[in-house]
């Protein structure tokens, strides 16, 4: 068997989220270099705050403002820092209690002087970031200490209540985020992608049924069982159904095709599965069901830019109208 | 006062896995999941047109493959359509959900299946999207990460130091020599730190795999399984999102969910937990209240073998195999999702009497 394909594939998205109001009045005090936390129903502060309680699921919304000081309640060493956490030297992940909050906040803790410098108990307090926008992130991360009592921002060993009103509050959060993959498609989708760079196209056949699938991938699923002999099919086929474009691509590879353009359904011959693509070479308000068709390919192959009209008559519909 | 029995007996008839394998480029999800579809019907002998209910669990997210749950089901056989749902969990998950479809008597047979393919990936980073997307994902704290902080309060609170935690890996090890199936058997070493305090013997090795189950109720399994595994409780339970709100060092939500289960209503001979990491086993054997007594992963557990999203559904799969083969007569399964065990699942299976 010839070895599998694989590309690099980088699957990236910027999530975009509202904010409740207790989120809203955190991370607007994180800008303001303030930190809030939120009372819950069993008298403990929740920082960072949330908008349920944990344990009734009541909603919560009695804020208090606690220190930017702290301790560790546990802590890992982490000395090969990843992509998109908080530091990029070694560094201890912590949950930290803040000074009057009842939780742990997870973040990260400079610690030049390596994991032998870093115990549970040891005092903390936030390094605040240069930029603020409004995110966990504004605590650029946390960094000993060791001078530090306890001590709450009113120094009067209770939380101050604050009412979470910041000028021009943060409503929502854009994060980023990005995973990288070596794509690997099996061996029937090698098999076609390989077989297309030669300008065939290939399909499989079941081997229960007896329809062939183009594009394969693998398995029938209507058998359940895998395919496994390879058809050549085409390249010319019929259109069975199509429809009219009128919405320009607003992006990717598609920017130079002009609207009205048309997208059909395609039984190349010998498959029995039509797969779609692009109709041109033919003004789109002719393009009929039953119009014969073969592929363009592009330079140096791959999949067909398009299928234009081969010329031939149309095709009778009895010997495409299960392919629909 | 003893759980009462669920409202139909259902039981465990069959139970299917791959080699779980470090890499799998040539095969597709499909492709990596057929041979073990199949063979798990032909343990039964039922086709896909005599199931019930087809249930299955895995996530897109580990492959970077959209829609790759659907593209699967072209190997169930689904046209024409079936009756089917999907869980993005763990196939633990799904047989829960496939074992109320049976509890309602919609359906006498269920398959359910699960496939992880973590291989094209980086997994402890593509787990980092699980988590609360506002004060934490932005953080990237990766899962072995958010495990070492959970083994770190291990240690600190006197549960456990770093030799118990290297026993753990290396009795899992070891009793994988016994499993075919697992990517990881006998020795291994512990290796230098990954995140202190874990290192490379107390994490699960990244693979890829899958793994199929067959439910059936009353006297359908009996007719279809010589001894069938029955789920006498089966009961899931979610602790707060918040890692700072938990105590990491237990697990209440395990402990509710094996109460509710009926697992402390008499002993079981035999455990098989979804612990991922060294440091959580020892939480796990507290909640559930494991002794010497009780077998805890003859297969070697998740840290022989830990194929996302099917690992737990193995855990039920094992277990049932064992008191098929006569090996148990009531044993308990585990499955965990999520950060230091977030969520938890737990199942009494039960053989008849010998």
């Amino acid at each position: 068997m010839a070895e599998v394909l694989k590309a690099p594939l980088v699957v990236e998205f910027p999530f975009t989220r509202s904010l409740g109001p207790v989120q809203s009045a955190f991370l607007s005090g994180l800008r303001e270099r303030v930190v809030l936390g939120v009372r819950g129903g069993d008298g403990r502060v929740l920082v960072p705050p949330v908008e349920y309680d944990p344990v009734t699921s009541e909603e919560l919304d009695e804020l208090v403002e606690v220190a930017p000081t702290g301790t560790v309640t546990t802590w890992a060493w982490n000395h090969e820092p990843r992509r998109g956490q908080p530091l990029d030297r070694p560094f201890a992940w912590v949950l930290v209690r803040l000074d009057g909050a009842g939780t742990g906040l997870l973040h990260a803790l400079d610690a030049p002087d390596g994991p032998g410098s870093v115990r549970t108990g040891m005092r903390v307090r936030v390094r605040w970031a240069q930029d603020r926008s409004g995110a966990i992130t504004d605590i650029a991360c946390f960094e000993p200490y060791e001078a530090g009592e306890a001590g709450t921002p009113g120094e009067a060993g209770e939380p101050a209540p604050h009412d979470g009103r910041f000028a021009d509050p943060v409503t929502g959060i854009v994060a980023p985020a990005r995973l990288d993959y070596t794509y690997s498609p099996g061996r029937a989708q090698s098999a076609h992608l390989r077989a297309l760079a030669e300008r065939r196209v290939v399909g499989e056949r079941c081997p229960s049924c007896r329809k062939v699938y183009v594009p394969p991938r693998g398995a029938c699923p209507t058998c359940g069982v895998a395919t496994s002999e390879r058809v050549e099919v085409g390249p010319r086929g019929t259109v069975t159904t199509f429809c009219i474009v009128n919405i320009k691509a607003a992006h990717t590879a598609n920017l130079d095709i002009e609207v009205p353009y048309v997208y059909a359904h395609i039984a190349l011959d010998g498959a029995d599965l039509a797969l779609h693509g692009r109709i041109a070479g033919i003004p789109y308000d002719r393009v009929r069901m039953g119009l014969r068709v073969e592929p363009v390919w592009p330079d140096g192959g791959g999949h067909p830019d398009h299928y234009r009209p081969t010329g031939e008559p149309d095709a009778d519909y009895e010997t495409y109208k299960e392919l629909l | 006062m003893p759980v009462p029995r669920p409202l139909r007996d259902i039981a465990v008839v069959a139970f299917a896995q791959s080699d779980h394998r470090r890499t799998s480029d040539e095969l597709s999800e499909v492709e990596m999941l057929l041979p073990v579809l199949h063979r798990v019907l032909d343990r039964t002998g039922l086709r896909t047109g005599d199931i019930g209910f087809t249930c299955s669990g895995s996530t897109d997210y580990l492959a970077g493959r959209a829609f790759s749950f659907t593209m699967a089901l072209d190997g169930v056989g689904a046209w024409p359509p079936i009756s089917e749902s999907h869980v993005e969990m763990d196939g633990a998950w799904a047989l829960y959900e496939a074992w109320t479809k049976l509890l309602t008597g919609d359906a006498d047979t269920a398959l359910v299946y699960a496939y992880g393919k973590s291989s094209p990936g980086s997994v402890r980073d593509v787990l980092t999207r699980q988590l609360d997307p506002y004060y934490v994902a932005p953080l990237w704290p990766d899962s072995v990460a958010l495990a070492a902080l959970q083994a770190q309060a291990l240690v600190d609170a006197g549960d456990t130091d770093e030799p118990a935690l290297a026993a753990v890996a290396s009795r899992s090890r070891r009793a994988a020599t016994g499993n075919p199936h697992a990517q990881l058997r006998g020795p291994v070493p512990q290796g230098d730190y990954v995140v202190r305090p874990l290192r490379t013997g107390d994490c699960p090795p990244i693979g890829d795999g899958t793994a199929a189950v067959v439910l059936a109720s009353g006297e359908r399994a009996r007719e279809l399984c010589e001894r069938p595994a029955w789920i006498r409780g089966i009961d899931h339970r979610i602790e707060a999102h918040g890692l700072g709100v938990r105590d990491l060092t237990d697990s209440p939500s395990t402990r509710l969910a094996a109460e509710r289960a009926g697992a402390f209503d008499a002993p079981v001979d035999t455990a098989e937990l979804h612990a991922p990491f060294s440091s959580q086993e020892v939480v796990l054997r507290r909640a559930l209240r494991l002794d010497d007594s009780v077998e805890v992963n003859p297969s070697g557990g998740a840290l022989a073998a830990n194929p996302v999203m099917a690992t737990g559904l193995i855990r039920i799969g094992e277990a049932a195999d064992r008191i098929r083969r006569g090996d148990s007569d009531r044993a308990l399964a585990h499955a965990t999702s999520g950060p230091c065990l977030q969520q938890n699942l737990v199942a009494v299976l039960e053989g008849d009497p010998r």
